[in-house]
């Protein structure tokens, strides 16, 4: 009887279907662009409020048109749920007609919008989440991973920290699959430099005494700590190594997944010496000292890599809907795909058929207390990474929609 | 009047998806049947588990693996999930059901949390990235649920949301028959006076135990569902907050009263889903709301409704 009652349905009105796939201008009248992120949970000091000034800044400098039409902005919470991710952003796509979602900050949420803009056509463009399956097995022709990936952090950071002398490491790892695979992708790269891994310990999730992994950390002899955990962790693991006198006694400690808010909330005085690898840091030249201050003026507290992503990958997307004289997505990422993505962000930026915003990436270790001459004068940079270097490359990458 | 009101909702049930968007509504449905799938335990037996999203998250994770990767028919998926949910429910069972109260809770709650450290670590349920792309498939091989109808120009995802609307139907009848049956009234007397249950004669650890499967394998079967809905299970579905919010859920809408939970699950599910625009407030409303319930009306929204109803004509309590 269902049956019957859908075919009714189907029967009256598919004659009013509205088939929505203009080839040229833009469709519905207006360019939407939907932020999703973290508002309310751990999450929400590197992307949340401060993603959504950073998308609204990028809109406002764009002049608030494209091609004519207004571009509007809507924003939720995904409250780090990938089932929240997936509702919101097949509603945006349903009922809201969202032509593309940014923020996205756990790999769960990511994964998940980014499946529903596959089969909706709407673009998504990661700018927090690591994971990446994003651009291997779960690529899509409109997903785009923008500003970092657990492959090119840790290759960064133990590459780079290898050859500055760090030859000797040891892990402390979170006993999950994202601890597992930052700690083997960070070996790998560590051991292709030349260096040598002399052990790791594996701690349970949120853990908060750190005490006998550091002693054995200590006791190794290693010159680096590799910390391959994140959050909350990552925190307690560095505050702890500080009682510990680790970094006072000649040992390195480098984190793999580490955002400004996290060196900011430590303090100098207890992350000093620690080494880690970024996309962004806002003091790094001219251009990103301009935006930040800006941002900074607007929040009251300098951009982590996340929300200067938002701005470049809005601005980015909006640059490509100009330039292709259109709004549809295949269109735009086409043209995204061509263009050269050069800002205060991204340095020597393209975005390849995988959905990977190619970039060069930074080694930096945070100042010393005495080097620091503002509240936000936190990292210096020692080495730039090329982009090609930092990220997998297309052969090793797996994804499906990439001719090989 | 009662058949008036089933009728009138059932009716509304089959138009919803053509005036509230239909994804959310199916996610409404499936946290609707979770609720009433735990009152079951709390408020006829009196049993506060605080570990049911073990049962609904593993459900989630059993069914997406096996549609996803042994192309079980949703239906199929769905099934083998509640069973699943069931079997985990009597191994929780047989180990809990002596125990009572807090202590209950407690070890529900550490069992829980065994499922989701199996979740965080298996290598199957791609750990905190969650276990994405799950198919629709083909009820019965048949209907395609991915289908998308274009109505007015709005998609809706028809039928998908009838697969969704009958398995919630399904359940819930389940549900409302094993309350009103002679073994729902023997829960109730369990819950009310348990000494006095076993003076009777009843083997009250079996009907506690049985009343546990049942509630566990229908939380199981609004999980597998809602895998099917979002093609996802992901560790929020196994982790205690889940738990915890099934619970608010029940105390929302009202504990013990049929229609309760689908009340408190559709006030929960919807303020979560409206208020994800204003960021951190989400969690502040959800307290102060359930505060303000707490404190004023203690029976919950229907228990409330329920009570009025009842003390007015007088002479007609039962």
């Amino acid at each position: 009887m269902k049956k019957r009652l859908m075919q009714f349905v189907t029967g009256t009105t598919i004659l009013g279907m509205a088939m929505v796939a203009g080839a040229a201008g833009i469709s519905t009248d207006v360019v939407k662009i939907g932020v999703l992120t973290d508002m309310s949970g751990v999450y929400s000091a590197i992307g949340g409020k401060g993603s959504v000034t950073a998308a609204k800044m990028a809109i406002a400098d764009f002049g608030g048109k494209v091609l004519g039409k207004p571009i509007k902005l809507i924003s939720a919470d995904h409250q780090n749920k990938a089932d929240i991710a997936s509702t919101k952003a097949r509603e945006w796509a349903d009922t809201d007609h969202v032509d593309m979602i940014t923020g996205l900050l756990n790999s769960g949420c990511a994964l998940a919008v980014q499946k529903i803009g596959t089969e909706k056509k709407v673009i998504s463009i990661a700018t927090g989440a690591g994971s990446t399956t994003l651009t291997n097995e779960h690529c899509s022709p409109y997903g785009v991973h923008y500003v970092y990936d657990t492959y090119a952090l840790p290759k960064v950071a133990g590459g780079a920290i290898v050859d500055t002398g760090g030859k000797s490491w040891f892990f402390l790892t979170a006993d999950y699959a994202f601890g597992h695979s930052l700690e083997k992708n960070t070996a790998a790269f560590v051991k292709a430099h030349g260096g040598k891994v002399l052990g790791q310990v594996r701690h349970p999730l949120a853990t908060s005494d750190f005490s006998s992994y550091l002693l054995q950390a200590q006791a190794s002899g290693a010159k680096v700590i590799g910390l391959a955990n994140a959050g909350g962790d990552f925190i307690n693991a560095v505050k702890q190594a500080r009682e510990f006198g680790i970094v006072q006694g000649g040992q390195t400690i480098a984190g793999m997944l580490v955002f400004l808010s996290d060196v900011k909330s430590l303090g100098l005085d207890v992350a000093q010496g620690m080494n880690f690898a970024t996309s962004f840091y806002w003091d790094r030249d001219e251009a990103s000292r301009k935006w930040s201050q800006r941002y900074f003026a607007k929040t009251g507290s300098m951009p982590t890599m996340n929300q200067a992503g938002v701005y470049s990958a809005v601005t980015t997307y909006l640059k490509a809907i100009k330039k292709a004289g259109t709004d549809n997505p295949d269109a735009v990422m086409k043209t995204m795909r061509g263009m050269k993505i050069n800002d205060f962000f991204s340095i020597n930026g393209h975005l390849r058929a995988d959905g990977s915003m190619v970039h060069d990436m930074f080694l930096v270790e945070v100042k010393k207390p005495s080097e620091s001459k503002a509240p936000w004068d936190l990292l210096k940079v020692i080495k730039q990474v090329p982009g090609d270097e930092a990220f997998m490359s297309l052969a090793e990458g797996s994804c499906s929609t990439v001719k090989k | 009047m009662n058949r008036k009101l089933w009728a009138a909702l059932f009716l509304a049930g089959l138009a919803a998806p053509f005036l509230i968007y239909p994804v959310f509504v199916m996610q409404l449905l499936c946290f609707a049947l979770f609720a009433c799938a735990f009152n079951l335990l709390i408020g006829y037996t009196g049993l506060l588990s605080f570990g049911h999203a073990a049962f609904f998250g593993g459900a989630a994770y059993v069914t997406g693996y096996l549609v996803k990767n042994a192309g079980l028919t949703p239906e199929l998926g769905v099934i083998v999930g509640t069973l699943a949910a069931g079997l985990m429910g009597y191994i929780f069972g047989i180990l809990t059901i002596r125990r009572q109260g807090i202590y209950f809770a407690m070890i529900t709650l550490a069992l829980a949390q065994v499922i989701y450290f199996i979740a965080l670590k298996a290598p199957f349920t791609g750990g905190e990235d969650g276990l994405q792309d799950v198919p629709r498939g083909m009820f019965l091989g048949l209907v395609d649920l991915g289908h998308t109808y274009h109505v007015a120009g709005k998609p809706l995802e028809l039928n998908l949301y009838y697969f969704v609307f009958i398995i919630f139907c399904i359940g819930f009848w389940i549900i409302h028959r094993a309350i009103h049956s002679p073994f729902g009234q023997i829960l109730k007397a369990i819950r009310e006076n348990e000494p006095r249950a076993i003076s009777l004669g009843y083997k009250v650890e079996r009907l506690k135990l049985l009343a546990f499967v049942i509630s566990a394998s229908l939380a199981g079967t609004a999980g597998a569902t809602k895998s099917l809905v979002f093609q996802l299970a992901s560790l929020t579905d196994v982790s205690w907050h889940t738990s915890g919010e099934v619970v608010l859920m029940t105390l929302l809408g009202g504990l013990g009263t049929v229609l309760g939970p689908v009340v408190g699950a559709f006030t929960v599910v919807a303020l979560q889903a409206e208020l994800s625009a204003f960021g951190s407030w989400v969690t502040v409303v959800i307290g102060v709301t359930f505060v303000v319930c707490v404190l004023s009306f203690r029976r919950g929204f229907v228990g409330e409704v329920l009570e009025k109803i009842r003390t007015r004509p007088p002479g007609q309590n039962d």
